[in-house]
């Protein structure tokens, strides 16, 4: 399918005002402060900041890990927020993708096991060996994650996180744990996976080159959103540097 | 769930080490568990048949001589359901192969074989022919111990003539489960026996024509015990009736019943302890692998896993082991019970004692041990449940240390870096090092405990065998002699010392409660037989008045000063008011003791004895016993010292099998504390001590700051655990104690210094293996990982 929609389309996914406070042992922090943003079918977003700018506690919010202390969130013009913690981990299960800075995989499983954990348990996954040859890792399905090297790790989990065909792939810093080399060919799964399945993509990250591979790019500090630019033209991961 | 098993699978066979000692513990719990109670199922089940089988009977009474017409009124007594009277008299027989004479209890039998009450088992052999007054059916235990056949001969004196009794069957009756002969406690199977006779024989012998002198019956479906036996005092007074008395008072019954209470008291206290360790251990393993897997938690949470999904997968984690653990040791247990059947089959003679394994048991093992797995996972399980997700992605907060007691400035100078990693560490959680110590010490305590019965019945060997009594030998009359029979005892060559005493049945009253119990009336306190308590120390008679043993007086009610009824049941059958001169605090069985001369005065009969200590010289003692054997009125003889002997085999044999496998199990116990305590301090410190490595501290130093912490919980364990053991042992006595015989509560100290030897060497053992993982610490991988 690709990107083709503009934005009088009803969104995938709508964020309004939300704010979340932590409370992190005797402190308060302001972690989102009243964030609005919608996000459309097929459309890859990066989500960029620095550290602390509040764009992963949005990313957790918008995947069901966590709830806003104010405001609203819709899915599909289903409100998220007002749903109880077993719709929420329906929601989870069924809509959403994850990939994590440090892969998250479960250290006793092989690579195939680690996808499969996700497709046994999802209504119309595709089949875990197709998820592996997707991130070009058909060939190394039986290795255990410590014989994997970090950008294959990485592979590992965005199969893992496709396999179940998700409304939304939800990417928290993923080359962040990478070199050079294999964060660009990770990002070029991730574009290849929005391409290809047509996947809703959030990528999140600090770093300000890989902006220029979204189709929209939306820009956070100390919580908030300060802007929000389109880019005029795509660029594919390969042309990417930093 | 496919892959989440994977999963669990995989992360239990890496912590195999931990796992293992779980299992390993519910394994012990559940294997006492199991044991104990198939054997006191078992040996209830098979008293039970066995009684209702040989149709034991309800209430029993001994006379001197009553009319066989009677028998119509106790039948027409409303609730007999079933009676029957016969001739019992106790003798002294001649045995071949033995030197001294045994003593035989003959108990008449109808001369044509039909069901009767308290019927004989016929193990081997025939049952006695009529017309043929020498042939009896001997009791298996005595025939085995004295290695007699069927067709053997063994001599008696009956009634002051000398019968030559012919074996044709071997024998057993419910009513000699434990045999052991009259007035004594513990069974001397050599010396011992009972022999059961034509009834026609032995009316002839003991002019009993038409009479009997024992009687038994059994009671109809709700009839009250207590009428019926007042019913047959009033009746048979006047017969020298010695008063009926229902089962509590039987003596094998008491003992085989004391027994199956006793295992019934096992079943919970050991398997309690095993399973709260159990459970305890779970809950620290859990807690430190939900810690160590908070962000794969989150990983599955954000997957999609439901938190029932992850809930069951940290759950299994419990599961598994207690499983395994409730499996070996449910076999275990059944082995076990199997093994402390044949154990019991040395005090307790049965017709067949059947081992009984039960679903029951297993069902209730399995549910047990995973409601241990549920508890001890629960804390984990939950905290697995409720993590969520976002916060499952953030590392865990730093554990907040502040500055203890022991950071005062003065110890800051004198206590080493490394030392004080430790005592802020314990500091820090001191509810799981107070667990962990407490745990550690369930473990001293049970050896403490383990040993201790070994100990007590060492000590009730040395009071009741070696302080009580200095005599070689008891002889016993059939009947009142007169005192003057001492010149004839003291002309006997071979006798160095005698002592003669009275045994007076009677019934003590005080209030509304009653005990049958015979006075015996002695010349001092300090002679052959000497009166010392459990503490050994030397009583005094009374000058008037009763000395009760401490259960006794308990058992009535009374202290010393208060007055109570006695009533003799023999000779004059004079009723009157005795004080309670004292107490004496004895360890085996019901005792009321009192000057010879008091008695002879209460009774109205003076210059009675019934029976005599001796102190023999050995080199007589053959031309001795001989002349006992023939000698007329004497009812049997009875030597301390093969009574000890016999005791000691029995004893012995069960002390050590309980010792070791108590022994084993404690050390298990203390090896799964002591080790899993390091493996998880081992797990929540790695970066730590890894850091500690790259600085440059040497293995050693780091071993020093994982074990030493495991050390001090030790060293604090071992004299909190002799207190618990102490204490359990205390209401081990409590438990183990009876109306029979009470336990000593006594410690060696050498039962201090093996627990402390044994728990010595299981830490070291256990820092060892910990030591071992200390040493393939990889500190690049460990630093790179995150927290």
């Amino acid at each position: 399918m690709g990107y083709n929609r503009n934005s009088t389309h009803e969104p995938v996914l709508r964020v309004d005002n939300v704010s979340k406070i932590y409370t992190m042992g005797e402190v308060k922090v302001e972690a989102l402060r009243h964030v609005s943003a919608d996000f459309y079918e097929g459309e890859l977003v990066v989500l960029l900041g620095t550290s602390g700018s509040g764009k992963s506690t949005l990313l957790n919010i918008i995947g069901g890990l966590d709830v806003p202390s104010k405001g609203r969130m819709y899915f599909r013009s289903k409100e998220m927020t007002a749903v109880t913690e077993d719709e929420l981990t329906v929601y989870r299960r069924e809509s959403i993708g994850f990939v994590f800075q440090f892969y998250n995989l479960i250290s006793s499983l092989t690579a195939l096991e680690n996808v499969q954990l996700v497709t046994e348990i999802s209504s119309n996954p595709m089949s875990a060996q197709e998820a592996l040859t997707l991130v070009s890792l058909g060939d190394r399905m039986n290795h255990f994650p410590s014989q994997l090297s970090g950008g294959e790790q990485q592979r590992v989990a965005i199969a893992r996180a496709v396999a179940k065909r998700p409304e939304l792939l939800l990417c928290d810093e993923p080359t962040g744990a990478l070199d050079y080399e294999t964060g660009k060919l990770v990002l070029e799964v991730i574009r290849k996976v929005n391409q290809e399945l047509g996947t809703t993509t959030l990528v999140i990250t600090h770093n300000v080159s890989i902006a220029a591979m979204a189709d929209r790019v939306i820009h956070m500090r100390s919580g908030e959103i300060t802007e929000i630019e389109r880019n005029a033209r795509k660029l594919s991961p390969s042309e990417l540097s930093w | 769930m496919k892959q989440l098993n994977r999963k669990l699978l995989r992360e239990l066979l890496r912590m195999k080490g931990q796992m293992i000692a779980v299992a390993a513990v519910v394994a012990c719990g559940i294997s006492v568990f199991v044991s104990m109670s198939s054997v006191e199922y078992s040996l209830r089940t098979t008293k039970d048949r066995y009684y209702s089988d040989y149709r034991f009977a309800d209430v029993f009474m001994q006379a001197k001589r009553a009319p066989e017409a009677m028998l119509e009124s106790v039948r027409n007594i409303r609730g007999v359901a079933a009676v029957r009277s016969r001739i019992v008299a106790d003798v002294t027989l001649d045995v071949p192969g033995l030197n001294e004479p045994a003593s035989g209890r003959l108990v008449s039998m109808p001369d044509r074989k039909r069901p009767v009450l308290n019927d004989v088992f016929l193990r081997e052999g025939r049952y006695i022919e009529a017309g043929h007054p020498e042939e009896v059916i001997a009791s298996e235990t005595f025939m085995d111990a004295n290695g007699l056949q069927i067709g053997d001969r063994v001599g008696a004196v009956i009634n002051g003539r000398w019968k030559e009794l012919v074996i044709v069957g071997k024998g057993l009756s419910p009513e000699y489960i434990y045999e052991v002969q009259p007035g004594a406690f513990f069974p001397d199977n050599r010396r011992f026996g009972v022999f059961w006779m034509s009834r026609k024989a032995l009316e002839s012998a003991l002019d009993m024509t038409s009479a009997f002198n024992d009687l038994s019956l059994t009671l109809a479906h709700g009839a009250s015990e207590k009428d019926v036996i007042r019913r047959l005092d009033d009746m048979f007074r006047r017969y020298g009736s010695l008063g009926a008395y229902g089962r509590s008072e039987q003596l094998s019954d008491r003992f085989i019943s004391d027994e199956i209470k006793q295992a019934g008291m096992q079943i919970t206290v050991l398997p309690t302890i095993f399973l709260g360790v159990a459970v305890f251990l779970l809950n620290i393993v859990l807690k430190r692998l939900v810690t160590t897997q908070r962000d794969q938690i989150a990983v599955m949470k954000a997957m999609g896993y439901t938190n029932e999904e992850v809930g069951l997968h940290y759950l299994g984690f419990a599961m598994v082991p207690v499983v395994i653990g409730a499996v070996a040791g449910t076999a275990i247990g059944a082995w076990l019970g199997l093994g402390l059947t044949g154990v019991y089959e040395g005090f307790y003679h049965f017709a067949e004692l059947i081992y009984y394994f039960r679903f029951e048991e297993v069902a209730l093992s399995v549910l047990l041990s995973a409601g241990a797995a549920l508890v001890g996972s629960l804390s984990a399980v939950s905290h697995a449940v409720s993590l969520p997700p976002a916060e499952a992605m953030r590392p865990e907060a730093p554990v907040v240390y502040k500055a203890g007691f022991l950071d005062r400035k003065e110890f800051q100078k004198k206590v080493p870096v490394s030392i004080r990693i430790i005592i802020r560490n314990l500091e820090r959680r001191r509810w799981k090092a107070a667990l962990s110590v407490l745990m550690i010490a369930f473990a001293v305590a049970i050896l403490i405990a383990g040993r201790y019965s070994y100990d007590a019945i060492n000590h009730l060997i040395l009071v009741e065998f070696n302080e009580k009594h200095r005599e070689d030998l008891t002889v016993i009359f059939n009947e009142s002699r007169p005192r003057s029979l001492q010149y004839e005892l003291s002309s006997l060559e071979g006798v160095l010392e005698q002592e003669f005493y009275r045994e007076e049945p009677a019934r003590l009253v005080y209030q509304h409660r009653s005990r049958r119990q015979s006075i015996t009336g002695l010349k001092t306190a300090d002679g052959l037989k000497r009166l010392v308590d459990a503490h050994n120390r030397q009583m005094k008679l009374p000058e008037k008045g009763l000395l009760l043993s401490t259960t006794l007086a308990n058992v009535l009610g009374v202290s010393p000063g208060d007055t109570m009824t006695v009533e003799f049941l023999q000779g004059k059958r004079r009723t009157v008011k005795v004080p309670v001169g004292g107490t004496i605090d004895e360890l085996l069985g019901l005792s009321a003791y009192m000057r010879i001369e008091n008695l002879d005065l209460l009774t109205h009969e003076a210059g009675i004895v019934t029976a005599a200590y001796l102190r023999v010289d050995d080199a007589e003692s053959e031309k001795l016993f001989a002349d006992f054997k023939e000698m007329p009125g004497v009812a049997g003889t009875s030597m301390l010292k093969a009574m000890q002997e016999s005791f000691e085999e029995l004893i012995a044999q069960s002390t050590t099998t309980s010792t070791v496998i108590l022994t084993t199990f404690a050390s298990i116990l203390a090896f799964a504390v002591v080790y899993n305590g390091a493996r998880i301090s081992l797990s929540e410190r790695a970066r730590e001590l890894s850091s500690l490595r790259v600085l440059g501290l040497t293995r050693r130093e780091i071993a020093i700051i994982l074990l030493g912490e495991q050390a001090i919980l030790t060293a604090i364990a071992i004299p909190v655990g002799f207190l618990i053991g102490i204490g359990l042992s205390v209401l081990l006595a409590l438990g183990l104690s009876s109306e029979l015989y009470r336990m000593p509560v006594v410690f060696s100290s050498f039962n201090f210094v093996f627990a402390l030897i044994v728990i010595v060497v299981v830490a070291v053992f256990s820092g060892l293996m910990v030591h071992f993982r200390l040493n393939r610490l990889d500190l690049i991988a460990v630093l790179k990982t995150r927290e």
